[in-house]
């Protein structure tokens, strides 16, 4: 990654993130596990986190519970640094059926989004970007109808650009 | 006033949580410090007054004598500050009106 396309304190913006390589549309899958593998196998292929980060994701989830369903029809899936993170990454996968993940009000889900953080504060504005994005419902709506890859990175695209991290700060942390 | 948002591993939800309360706090106009905390450190008492965590953790925070605010939809301001808002009142940091 270029200096340039780096946040304040050197962290990653989310659209540096998202990109043509780790946003997917319109996938098919049927079950949750394929769900993960799918969007986990972006962020794999794009060098960011190693094969086994797959397996520990979803891992977590049974572990901790579907709680990662975070809103209706949006799950946001990540393991632990040391589970294999290269650096710092995001990855989205929307499915052309939605499928169940187990969440009681949240099911089923149809934006797959996943993460890997290195550490408790490269991630944050990237996070802090998502966090925004995902709060609005226009926006949330532009995401679930983007028709192929190209339409969706150019939807999160227009949707990001030009965000920047709130006032509340994370970096504090 | 001290307010724990709580996740499986500290890296995600509790960090989103704290983002959303923060702003929820400020346009309330009430003063907290906010700590993401991961359930598996997390002892659940000390100096807490407040621990706002996804719904499915509820059992975990049976032990707890902070005041506990259970969310189903983690990243809607709306719902968040809906159920946040009578635990601040409770608390005194939040008039009735």
């Amino acid at each position: 990654m270029s200096e340039k396309a780096k946040g304040p304190d050197n962290h990653p913006n989310l659209l540096d993130l998202l990109t043509e390589l780790t946003v997917q549309a319109r996938q098919s899958v049927s079950t949750w596990e394929e769900a993960a593998d799918q969007v986990g196998k972006l962020l794999v292929d794009a060098g960011t986190v190693e094969q086994h980060y797959i397996d520990a994701m979803k891992q977590v989830f049974r572990d901790m519970g579907a709680y990662a369903v975070i809103a209706p029809g949006i799950v946001l899936l990540h393991a632990r640094p040391e589970d294999g993170v290269i650096e710092p990454t995001f990855g989205m996968v929307t499915l052309a059926t939605p499928v169940p993940f187990g969440h009681p009000d949240n099911d089923p889900v149809d934006i797959v989004l996943a993460f890997g953080a290195v550490d408790k504060q490269a991630h944050i504005t990237a996070l802090q970007q998502l966090a925004k994005l995902l709060m609005d419902p226009a926006a949330v709506e532009r995401i679930r109808t983007a028709s192929d890859d190209q339409e969706l990175v150019s939807v999160i695209r227009s949707l990001n650009s030009g965000s920047e991290p709130t006032s509340g700060s994370l970096e504090s942390l | 006033m001290r307010i724990v948002t709580l996740c499986g591993m500290g890296f995600g939800t509790s960090l989103m949580l704290k983002m959303f309360l923060e702003e929820i706090l400020k346009d309330l106009n009430v003063q907290a410090e906010i700590i993401p905390w991961d359930l598996g450190s997390f002892k659940g008492g000390g100096q807490v007054d407040i621990i706002v965590a996804p719904k499915d953790m509820e059992s975990f925070l049976k032990e707890t004598d902070a005041s506990v605010v259970l969310l189903e939809n983690l990243i809607d301001k709306e719902h968040i500050t809906e159920r946040i808002k009578p635990v601040l009142i409770e608390k005194g940091a939040l008039s009735m009106d």
